[in-house]
């Protein structure tokens, strides 16, 4: 699991690749929480490059969305390949989760 | 380390005390050594019992009442984690190579070079601190491995035992647990009118947390299922319970049922679970429609939709947790539904819920060969005899 973050937009855009699943869930986290620092701005997380997420890692992604909810931060995921898609429309995240097909799309809906 | 480190000084000779505080005094002063002092073995044995906190013990060889080399014997036993240094004769080397068997860590010779004491004295002390923090790590590891171990123990405690046996039905299921536990359970209910309760679930963790929060999944669901007779409405209470303290943000995909086994109704409802495979008694083999529930303990105020399907006679379903599809070979390929359909293609004649559970454990620890289990393996299987 490999992280990298960059602004657009006023947003950051943190991808993430590999796999998360039980074994490296928190540090998931932790990774992302990191990146996000205090900043208070709107956060996507692209799934582009992420090749498997454990229902430990969904749990990650809810609670990384709650922390910036707290604050007014905006957050969306986006790019989720067909096994992804597939698991976040199972456990029912695509519900949750606000879900974008590109980071282009996911930076201008949450900019408006 | 906060406090001095506690030196034991060993010696028959009643100089070597004034000497060794002397030239110590600025390490003294400094609040980095304290020096106890003892005249042979006995008296040495004697301070390492009575004081607690002695770091590190050196001694003479050749003393009255106990020696050197009989008192290095003795030190692991009131404490293994003590290091000793040996003072010897100059050249004495069948002494020293005597001391050195017996576990002491280094030795000095005399007459006493109190610069190369300093030195040896120092990296004593580094060597027994790199130890002391790696067994502050081992000690982690194993509280860590206590704490899989009391998780498994609830999980496997909350699994059926025994399984319900019917002329018009058979159930079975069995779980087999990854290696740092996942959190997957099953259940069996008894419900009135002699209609069966099936329940299959995956929590979103492992560890104790986990563990705990699947007792009250499995309690909660037990409790609101016998007050309620439908699926969907059971999944939307449970999941209302669970979510009113839930702190940990811990989640649970729940695929509950209800079999009448009467009538053959096999009502099912979806909260984030993987879709149960219908295998008709002519062989064929499709997934059920699942309901779209989000998993459960996430969102309040949820409603679960429900489905109702009519389980023929010969008609087997299958209910699996992902551990199942997910399960990897060592090429990195995952089993996928496709490997579970693929079980049960064509050779369904013989299928009894033992038979069909058996299988799939059978067929996915064959698919993964040497490859690590990442996740529990679970499977409920129901069947309507012919």
């Amino acid at each position: 699991m490999d992280i990298t973050s960059q602004r657009s937009d006023g947003a950051l855009i943190v991808s993430v690749e590999g796999r998360v699943d039980g074994a490296n869930a928190r540090k998931f986290q932790k990774a992302v929480e990191n990146v996000i620092g205090d900043g208070d701005g709107a956060v996507v997380l692209d799934m582009e490059d992420l090749s498997y997420i454990s229902s430990a890692g969904l749990r990650s992604i809810l609670l990384i969305a709650k922390g910036l909810q707290k604050r007014n931060s905006k957050f969306a995921v986006c790019s989720l390949q067909g096994p992804i898609r597939e698991v976040f429309r199972i456990v029912g995240f695509d519900k949750i989760v606000s879900i974008y097909d590109s980071t282009g799309e996911a930076v201008d809906a949450l900019g408006d | 380390m906060n406090r001095p480190y506690k030196i034991l000084v060993v010696d028959d000779e009643p100089d070597l005390e004034p000497l060794m505080l002397q030239r110590m005094r600025r390490h003294i002063r400094r609040g980095k050594y304290t020096f106890v002092f003892a005249r042979n073995g006995v008296e040495a044995l004697e301070r390492l019992n009575e004081q607690d906190n002695i770091d590190m013990v050196l001694s003479d060889i050749n003393m009255p009442r106990m020696d050197g080399l009989t008192l290095l014997e003795q030190i692991p036993k009131v404490d293994p984690n003590i290091r000793s240094v040996i003072i010897s004769a100059y050249g004495d080397m069948k002494n020293i190579r005597t001391a050195m068997n017996r576990g002491a860590f280094d030795f000095v010779t005399k007459p006493v070079d109190f610069k190369d004491l300093q030195i040896t004295i120092e990296r004593t002390l580094a060597h027994m601190q790199e130890w002391r923090e790696a067994l502050s790590y081992r000690d982690k590891l194993v509280s860590i491995q206590n704490e899989l171990e009391v998780a498994s123990r609830i999980q496997q405690s909350i699994l059926p035992s025994e399984f319900p046996e019917d002329t018009r039905f058979q159930v079975y299921g069995n779980m087999e647990p990854a290696r740092d536990v996942g959190g997957d359970f099953f259940d069996i209910l008894d419900l009135d009118r002699g209609r069966l309760g099936l329940a299959i679930a995956d929590v979103s963790d492992k560890g104790v947390p986990a563990a705990l929060f699947m007792m009250s999944c499995r309690t909660l669901l037990r409790g609101v299922a016998i007050g309620l007779s439908d699926p969907g409405p059971v999944l939307s209470e449970v999941n209302q319970l669970l979510h009113e303290d839930n702190e940990t943000f811990l989640f649970v995909t729940v695929l509950y049922a209800v079999y009448d086994p009467g009538t053959g109704e096999f009502t099912y409802a979806s909260g984030g679970h993987d879709a149960p495979l219908l295998l008709r008694a002519d062989g064929s083999a499709t997934l059920l429609t699942l309901t779209d529930g989000i998993a459960l303990g996430v969102v309040p105020d949820l409603e679960y939709r429900q489905n109702t399907i009519v389980l023929e006679p010969g008609d087997t379903i299958v209910l699996y947790t992902d551990g199942v599809t997910e399960a990897q070979n060592t090429l990195g390929e995952s089993f996928e539904v496709g490997g579970l359909n693929g079980i049960f293609a064509g050779s369904l004649s013989a299928v009894n819920a033992r038979e069909g559970t058996d299988s799939v454990f059978r067929t996915v620890r064959d698919f993964m060969g040497e490859a690590a289990q990442f996740d529990d393996i679970t499977c409920l299987t129901l069947h309507r005899p012919k």
